[in-house]
């Protein structure tokens, strides 16, 4: 173990360069100005599966590993949503998960944000058309930004996340 | 072929017809209950339990034959005599069949609905005349009394990034005397989706069952659908396609390993982990053109060719994995303070994992040595060199010792798959004759992934049913964490990493 710790010591880290600009304005577009001021440079986020195949959480998590260092933009996740400023919500909002979603937005404190992310969240995707789905977050709750993707690449969901933030 | 008990039987029914590689038989309530009784006796093991039009599907498996089976009971009155009243691991299927078609499993002790929480629109949704759907009904949790004894609710939102699924705990003290889950959260009605699409579409959900897994579905369902049609793949893509596997398979079990000692508190594995995972997802992305190889798998082939940067992408990233995966294994193995939380914690019994077929790391970790790459071996894994690691210890420690070990076979196999690629074409398109049936089976980094498709003769799905490996493991886990604290239950829930959207469908 010491020699891995000498070895991260003596090595460059892996974490590359956030989304440009260019990247993050696109979708910044979509906010109005007052939620980014308000969140500052922070950002507290509680995720919320509502159905998805599992994707959008890999690549969620894969936001904590070296390469993309979530952390280092001021974003964490939180385990309560009573700690959240953002819901990031997946899937496209199965009717089982529906009053789960509900009450955890009611959970969360205002001023709150919600953010849906995959091709799922947007309108039900794939699952649109069936019998056990809402057909995406907007038909449950208020929608302040979708990050598009099936799922979304780490690149795309930090891009997302940092439109939020005032940067 | 060795002599078949399980043939024996079943050929006493009537043989469907155009039912590929694998056959179908039509029995009557004496086989079916003469196949129940095998199941008991382990002469055989479920497989998949199923519903379609007045009819219930059950999958067996008979490793000493090395032979697949499905047998179709009749029920044009809805009932059939069930299994699940004999064997348990078929319980939570009849009661899910139960949910979607309405049929009913005479017999079964546990009536309570699955799938269906009382939310949606209709009842019965994939039955010929749907019902309407009725109020949402208390969920009656199983009893668990005693002095001392109090009860802790969790989910379906759960802390982490995790699917959604609720986990009902009866606890003495820090002590687990009973849990019990609820799934069904996830259910997002794919099977009714499916039926009447066209092939090349159902396939995309097929990809979409469970993400971490749709390398293992696009193979269960493309095979399925191919057998159903006729089709010929040519090898370059069978090739293609263990590619892709062998990739999913190490992606995640990297992903897995990392994560099981993060849930013990050793955030420098997963730290360390996560970086090889990463590296694998951007060479799948650099040869495939997506991170997970989502819909790269299609009935008649692969998507798109492999070409050398891709190749060199692969063949680096595998590399740098080999390079650093000893010194992981050494810290991992020699930490006394993970070990501590590893060993003895959530252990599974060989007897369960037999009764329950229990396929993946779940299975093997406890002695059941099932890997469909082996025992129903399909191309190219029959032509490849690999070892399937078998364990009897059946705690947390042996399910990451087993894939860790599989991470080294994946790694081996990756280089003899690209060593060995043959040329050729990658596709043939998916158009052939139907009406068929096809049954595909794949070993994904869970499990085994069961197909059934049967093909209508305009080439689109009639009925679809796809069998993730976690139904037969999640029942486990409620044994695994019995008398365990609740604080292991991360590290036990973890260690199995079933799947809530595969199970839900």
């Amino acid at each position: 173990m010491r020699k891995m710790l000498l070895n991260g010591l003596i090595h460059p880290p892996l974490t590359e360069a956030g989304p440009t600009a260019d990247e993050i304005a696109a979708l910044a577009a979509e906010l109005d100005h007052a939620a980014r001021r308000r969140l500052g440079r922070s950002l507290s986020i509680r995720e919320v599966d509502a159905g998805s195949c599992n994707g959008c959480e890999l690549e969620v998590n894969a936001l904590g590993n070296a390469f993309y260092d979530l952390e280092r933009f001021g974003i964490r996740f939180v385990a309560s949503p009573r700690h959240a400023d953002v819901l990031l919500v997946t899937g496209p909002v199965t009717l089982n998960m529906k009053e789960a979603l509900e009450r955890t937005w009611n959970a969360t404190p205002d001023p709150k944000w919600v953010v849906a992310a995959g091709a799922c969240a947007l309108d039900g995707g794939l699952f649109k058309e069936s019998y056990a789905c809402a057909g995406g977050v907007h038909a449950v709750i208020p929608v302040d930004l979708h990050i598009p993707g099936c799922p979304p690449t780490p690149m795309q969901l930090l891009a997302g996340l940092l439109a939020l933030m005032e940067r | 072929m060795a002599t078949s008990p399980l043939l024996e039987i079943l050929s006493r029914g009537r043989p469907a017809e155009a039912h590929r590689p694998w056959p179908r038989f039509v029995v009557g309530g004496d086989l079916w209950i003469a196949l129940t009784n095998g199941l008991v006796e382990r002469h055989w093991t479920l497989a998949g339990l199923w519903g379609d039009d007045g009819a219930v599907h059950m999958a067996l498996i008979e490793e000493a034959s090395q032979s697949l089976a499905i047998a179709t009971y009749d029920c044009p009155d809805g009932r059939y005599p069930s299994v699940g009243k004999y064997h348990p691991p078929a319980i939570r299927p009849e009661r899910a069949l139960h949910d979607l078609f309405g049929l009913e499993p005479e017999g079964l002790p546990d009536t309570r609905p699955w799938l269906d929480h009382g939310r949606w629109p209709v009842r019965h949704p994939l039955a010929a005349e749907p019902a309407a759907g009725t109020e949402a009904q208390p969920y009656r949790f199983l009893p668990a009394e005693g002095e001392g004894l109090h009860q802790i609710p969790v989910g379906p939102v759960h802390a982490g990034i995790i699917e959604p699924g609720h986990f009902r705990f009866t606890a003495n003290g820090e002590t687990v005397v009973r849990l019990e889950e609820r799934l069904g959260y996830t259910h997002k009605g794919t099977e009714r989706l499916m039926a009447s699409m066209p092939v090349t579409e159902a396939a995309r959900l097929a990809a979409r069952i469970s993400g971490d897994s749709t390398v293992a579905y696009g193979i269960a369902f493309a095979s399925a659908t191919e057998a159903a049609l006729g089709i010929e793949v040519p090898a370059r893509a069978h090739w293609l396609r263990a590619l892709m596997a062998e990739i999913e398979r190490l992606a995640n079990h990297f992903g897995d390993i990392g994560a099981v000692c993060n849930d013990a508190a050793f955030a420098m594995m997963l730290a360390h982990c996560g970086a090889l995972r990463e590296r694998l997802l951007r060479a799948a992305a650099a040869a495939f053109g997506h991170r997970l190889m989502m819909d790269r798998v299609v009935p008649g082939g692969v998507a798109a060719d492999l070409d050398e940067t891709g190749i060199a992408a692969i063949r680096d990233a595998v590399r740098i994995a080999s390079a650093a995966f000893p010194r992981l294994i050494e810290l991992y193995d020699n930490t006394a303070s993970l070990q501590d939380r590893m060993i003895g914690t959530g252990i599974v019994s060989s007897a369960l994992v037999h009764r329950y077929g229990c396929g993946g790391f779940v299975g093997r970790a406890s002695g059941r040595g099932f890997d469909a790459r082996r025992t129903l071996p399909y191309p190219p894994y029959d032509a490849l060199d690999f070892e399937v690691p078998v364990l009897n210890q059946g705690d947390v420690g042996a399910r990451v010792w087993i894939r860790i070990r599989e991470a080294q076979q994946s790694m081996a196999l990756i280089g003899q798959i690209l060593d060995r690629l043959p040329d050729g074409p990658h596709h043939v398109p998916a158009t052939g004759s139907g009406p068929g049936e096809g049954v595909g089976i794949a070993e994904g980094f869970r499990g085994d992934v069961l197909a059934c498709v049967a093909v209508d003769g305009d080439g689109k799905v009639r009925r679809c049913h796809l069998r993730d490996p976690s139904w037969f493991q999640w029942p486990l886990l409620e044994a695994a964490i019995e008398g365990n604290i609740v604080a292991d239950f991360p590290l036990c829930n973890k260690s199995f990493n079933c799947s809530y959207s595969g199970h839900d469908l």
